[in-house]
């Protein structure tokens, strides 16, 4: 057991966590975060991948409208190589209100979010592939974001502050003097022991696993994990985010990102942020709202599957919440519930991730009793000056060019050369496989890990000299991993491609009989459905 | 659209790598798979430019040929290189060397009414080497040299004989016209020894030199022009045959392919176009084919040209040259002779053109036959050059076969 001492610690590696643990480095506080598996395995990691210009939310939800066009605009200055200038369109298709357009450019001009109508010509000229008869088109300023990255560069501008980032380190349980929260027990899954963790103050930034959190110490924080399916299509059919002009509702935008156009997505109250299925209805679903964006989508190689939760966040309590704005909500438990030395910030979006941590931190800041200002939106994260620009799709590609780098690709899919594993492993410190992806993308491409996950394993085994059983054990987490997302979308084109795959793995390489356990202790565990429970169903 | 479409297909099994005769000498080139179905993922009209790699493919389309799932990888690299074209990416000095090379139609009519100047010209060591400095033109490979009489004049002036069995559209195309008009004459025999009268509409260069430079708008001002003169034709159901199989190709599939002309006059002519031993051998499918060869007692290598094993149709010239008694040929399973068009022709690509063709060159002095057959043109001039055995294509024995007076080298070998 190790046992440590801090003022701030920080539950949750999520944009929102490493957002907060940012900020409180920034202003000189003393902060660990935890979070129990890699940066990003949350819901972080499985969003849609959108900067919202706010456009979505300008009818149906204005206060939340303003929150993103300010973030949208702060982040483009702070994190540009995070982000893809792709612009968004809002369309109205054959199946929308034509007049809802009308009442979308309204709102759009009270929330200040620029937005022009364009002809529908020009939007096909842009976008060939758009449905010809999209009646009008509205463009505003969303954007694709790398929440992969932007956490990493986040956590990586926190440690220069000097905050420390502990990754797979569980909160166990939450420790209390009285009415006070004085720190955390946590499980360090890697090492396998318990590290206690002291702090003047415990910031509760689990997303869909705040209200378990809260439940460690005795609060009431109702939370619904949302759940949403997304399905990525395997090249970029647009390179325009498109949006349905209409009221917020399933499977109307397609988010272009990296080398895929991502279809989203559904929303389905679960029990469980960790274990629920991806159904075949959600896919289908999908589908069919895409082939109206885009005719043909349904044709498609469809590359993968992948669901994330929403923290929807109910108050039990009437009094005493601080509802900041409808679009997410920091609970101070000290007013709320008697119970000082904690907060929780949930709800929110991706977009608003650095405001969301700029109010958390206000808050602690207040606690303390101090006053220290915000820099968060003044200072770029790690690495944007000397990038220059925004992301482009063909930048890796260019870089693998200029470099003659084709000969060293360890993931030919995504690009990623033994350089880049080799710095994930050794600079990244990365645990397994799956955390390799996170940072390089590895595995994230057509074949899925057909051709890169040996090569990775192999590449572990060299720099770090696990034993063999254990080399061979990582190979089928990661195998199990992709293979999840597989499985609701596995027909034609990828259908084929799992056959070689498998013939790869299980005929040739034997990888279920290997020596070593069948899984680890770190392997993620998304998406096994809860035993015994009914489908769900379409609500 | 199509053509990048195919990306999808693609299943990442590396056949097309191992297959690629490029990649197997050069590491300039990555291979079919990158450049193909994996770097079209990353290619988005109006950004940078990041292909530097992708201009080092020949387009001989072994990998399509190879690959079990369809992927158009040969067409979605000339399609990345015409963007890169566009795009400005070749400097003014390499655009002048392609389009040089490219436009054979240009040079013939150049050259060719000056033919022993010129060649006396093409064939000097000095100015040879000085093209190489100044253009980027390799000084050694193998540039044909121009006829002293062109095809068509030589037609115009030809009597036809009776035709029972119909018209015959001829594509000709450039080769033929300024270079070799030896092997129109062959074909023209050949299609009147089967009772056809051959008509020779007006027509230019076909434009694939030009779609396998990048140079995509002026390949498409060819080929409508071409499709223009020859769609009367194939409106009346008048088959258009060639004896250049890559003209024949473009006309057929590439030029289509490549430049998004579905429309309804390109899609009748590519139709109704077919490689002359195709037509010859579905002629004799039907028992119309004039089989009265007189034997010709000779061992040759038959090398198929990239180019005709992407019309998908077996090997048609192989199957008729074994209706001939005395022929021995050996069949080549080489890849590629390396010179794939103007590929070979380039400084910086001569080196990997003639690596390339090495086993075929082998195979062929191996063989020890005075002569070599290929259908395709540049091939004949390349394969000549690597393994210093002439060559010829396969009408010209078929012709010979029939009883005409052989031409060129075959006039030299007592056959
Ligand atoms: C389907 C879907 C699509 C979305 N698309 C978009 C979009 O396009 N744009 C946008 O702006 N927003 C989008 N969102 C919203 C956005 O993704 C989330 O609001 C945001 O990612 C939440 O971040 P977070 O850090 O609060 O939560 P999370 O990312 O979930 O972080 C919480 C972390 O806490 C960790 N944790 C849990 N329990 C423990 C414990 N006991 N000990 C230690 N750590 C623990 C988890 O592992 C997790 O990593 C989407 C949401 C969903 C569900
Ligand atoms: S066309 Fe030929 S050179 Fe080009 S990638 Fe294919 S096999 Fe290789
Ligand atoms: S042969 Fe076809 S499927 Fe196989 S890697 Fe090459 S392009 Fe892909």
């Amino acid at each position: 057991m190790r046992t440590v001492q801090t003022e701030v610690l920080v539950i949750g590696g999520g944009a929102t966590g490493a957002g907060i643990i940012r900020d409180l480095a920034m202003r000189g506080f003393d902060a660990i975060l935890v979070e129990k598996r890699d940066l990003t395995h949350g819901t972080t990691g499985r969003y849609h991948g959108l900067l919202h210009s706010g456009g979505r939310y300008a009818v149906k939800d204005p206060k939340a409208a303003v929150e993103c066009i300010e973030e949208n605009r702060i982040l483009r200055r702070i994190m540009p190589h995070c982000l893809e200038d792709t612009g968004g369109f809002f369309v109205v298709t054959p199946w929308d209100d034509p007049d809802f357009g009308d009442t979308f450019m309204e709102g759009c001009r009270k929330a200040g979010i620029p937005v022009e109508e364009i002809s529908v010509a020009q939007m096909l000229r842009e976008e060939p592939l758009l449905n010809p008869n999209i009646s009008r088109c509205f463009r505003v300023p969303d954007a694709a974001a790398d929440s992969f990255l932007a956490t990493r560069l986040n956590a990586e501008s926190a440690r220069e502050y000097g905050a420390h980032i502990w990754t797979y380190h569980e909160v166990r349980d939450l420790m209390m003097d009285g009415q006070r929260v004085i720190g955390a027990v946590c499980h360090d899954l890697v090492r396998d022991e318990e590290v206690r963790i002291y702090a003047d103050m415990v910031v509760n930034a689990a997303g869909a696993w705040a209200g378990k959190i809260a439940a460690m110490a005795g609060l009431d924080v109702h939370i619904t994990p949302g759940k949403g399916v997304m399905v990525a299509i395997n090249h970029r059919v647009l390179n325009t985010v498109v949006n349905r002009c209409k009221m917020p509702s399933d499977g109307d935008i397609i988010v272009p990102i990296h080398t895929v156009a991502v279809i989203g997505t559904t929303d389905v109250k679960v029990s469980d942020p960790e274990h629920f299925a991806i159904e075949p209805w959600e896919i289908e679903l999908m589908l069919d709202e895409g082939e109206k964006l885009v005719p043909g989508v349904k044709n498609m190689r469809i590359l993968r599957a992948w669901a994330g939760v929403r923290p929807l966040y109910q108050e039990t309590k009437a009094v005493d919440t601080r509802d900041i704005t409808r679009a997410y909500t920091l609970l101070d438990h000290e007013t709320r519930d008697g119970v000082s030395g904690i907060i929780t910030m949930t709800g929110g979006k991706w977009t608003t991730y650095r405001q969301m941590a700029q109010v958390t931190v206000d808050r602690v800041c207040e606690k303390f009793g101090v006053q220290r200002e915000c820099r968060t939106h003044l200072e770029p994260l790690p690495g944007a000056e000397k990038h220059g620009g925004y992301h482009w799709l063909g930048a890796r590609f260019a870089d693998v060019e200029r470099r003659q780098a084709y000969g060293d690709l360890i993931c030919e899919c995504e690009l990623a050369t033994r350089e880049d594993v080799e710095r994930a492993i050794v600079q990244g410190d990365a645990k397994t496989i799956d955390d390799i992806r996170r940072m390089v993308r590895l595995g994230m491409g057509p074949c899925q890990g057909g051709f890169c996950t040996f090569r990775a394993v192999g590449l572990l085994h060299r720099l770090r000299h696990p034993d063999v059983e254990d080399a061979n054990a990582a190979l089928r987490d990661f195998l199990q991993e992709r293979w999840k997302g597989l499985l609701p979308i596995l027909w034609g084109q990828q259908l084929r491609q799992e056959r070689l795959d498998e013939l790869i793995y299980l005929s040739v390489l034997n990888v279920d009989h290997l020596p070593g356990p069948k899984a680890t202790p770190l392997a993620p565990v998304m998406y096994d459905p809860p035993t015994g429970e009914e489908p769900q169903a379409r609500v | 659209m199509f053509v990048e479409q195919t990306l999808d297909n693609c299943i990442k099994c590396n056949i097309c790598v191992t297959e690629c005769p490029v990649a197997a000498v050069t590491d300039k080139f990555p291979g079919p798979k990158y450049e193909g179905p994996q770097a079209a993922r990353f290619r988005q009209p109006n950004q940078p430019l990041t292909d530097a790699s992708v201009d080092y493919c020949s387009g001989c389309r072994v990998c399509n040929m190879v690959c079990p799932t369809g992927v158009r990888i040969a067409e979605i690299n000339a399609r990345a290189r015409a963007d890169m074209v566009r795009k400005g990416a070749f400097g003014w000095r390499a655009r002048l060397r392609n389009n040089l090379l490219a436009r054979s139609e240009l040079l013939g009519k150049i050259g060719q009414p000056i033919a022993p100047l010129a060649n006396a010209l093409l064939q000097n060591p000095l100015g040879r080497l000085a093209a190489e400095l100044t253009l980027g033109i390799a000084r050694h490979a193998p540039l044909p040299a121009f006829s002293r009489e062109r095809f068509t004049a030589w037609y115009r002036a030809h009597q036809a004989t009776s035709a029972p069995k119909g018209k015959v559209v001829y594509f000709h195309g450039c080769s033929t016209e300024y270079y070799e008009p030896r092997v129109g004459r062959a074909a023209v025999r050949v299609l009147e020894a089967n009772g056809f009268e051959v008509i020779i509409p007006p027509q230019n260069c076909c434009g694939l030199p030009l779609l396998s430079n990048g140079e995509f708008d002026a390949a498409r001002g060819y080929h409508r022009r071409n499709v223009n003169s020859l769609v009367e034709y194939a409106r009346q159901g008048i088959p258009i045959v060639g004896t250049s199989t890559s003209c024949t190709l473009t006309l057929k599939e590439e030029a289509p392919e490549l430049l998004d002309a579905f429309d309804e006059e390109s899609r009748l002519v590519a139709e109704q176009t077919f490689d002359l031993s195709e037509f010859l051998l579905n002629l004799h499918a039907r028992g119309e084919l004039n089989t009265e060869f007189r034997p010709i007692t000779l061992r040759a290598v038959y090398h198929p040209p990239c180019q005709y094993r992407a019309h998908r149709v077996g090997r048609p010239s192989l199957e008729l040259l074994r209706l001939i008694p005395g022929l021995d040929i050996v069949e080549s399973q080489a890849a590629c002779c390396g010179i794939a068009g103007t590929y070979g022709f380039k400084a910086e690509k001569y080196e990997i053109a003639m690596q390339v063709g090495q086993p075929l060159f082998d195979l062929v002095r191996a063989t020890g036959g005075p002569i070599a057959i290929c259908d395709s043109e540049t091939c004949r001039w390349q394969i000549t050059h690597g393994s210093g055995v002439p060559s010829v294509h396969p009408i010209e024995l078929l012709a010979l076969a029939y009883g005409y007076e052989p031409e060129g080298v075959l006039s030299q070998l007592n056959l």
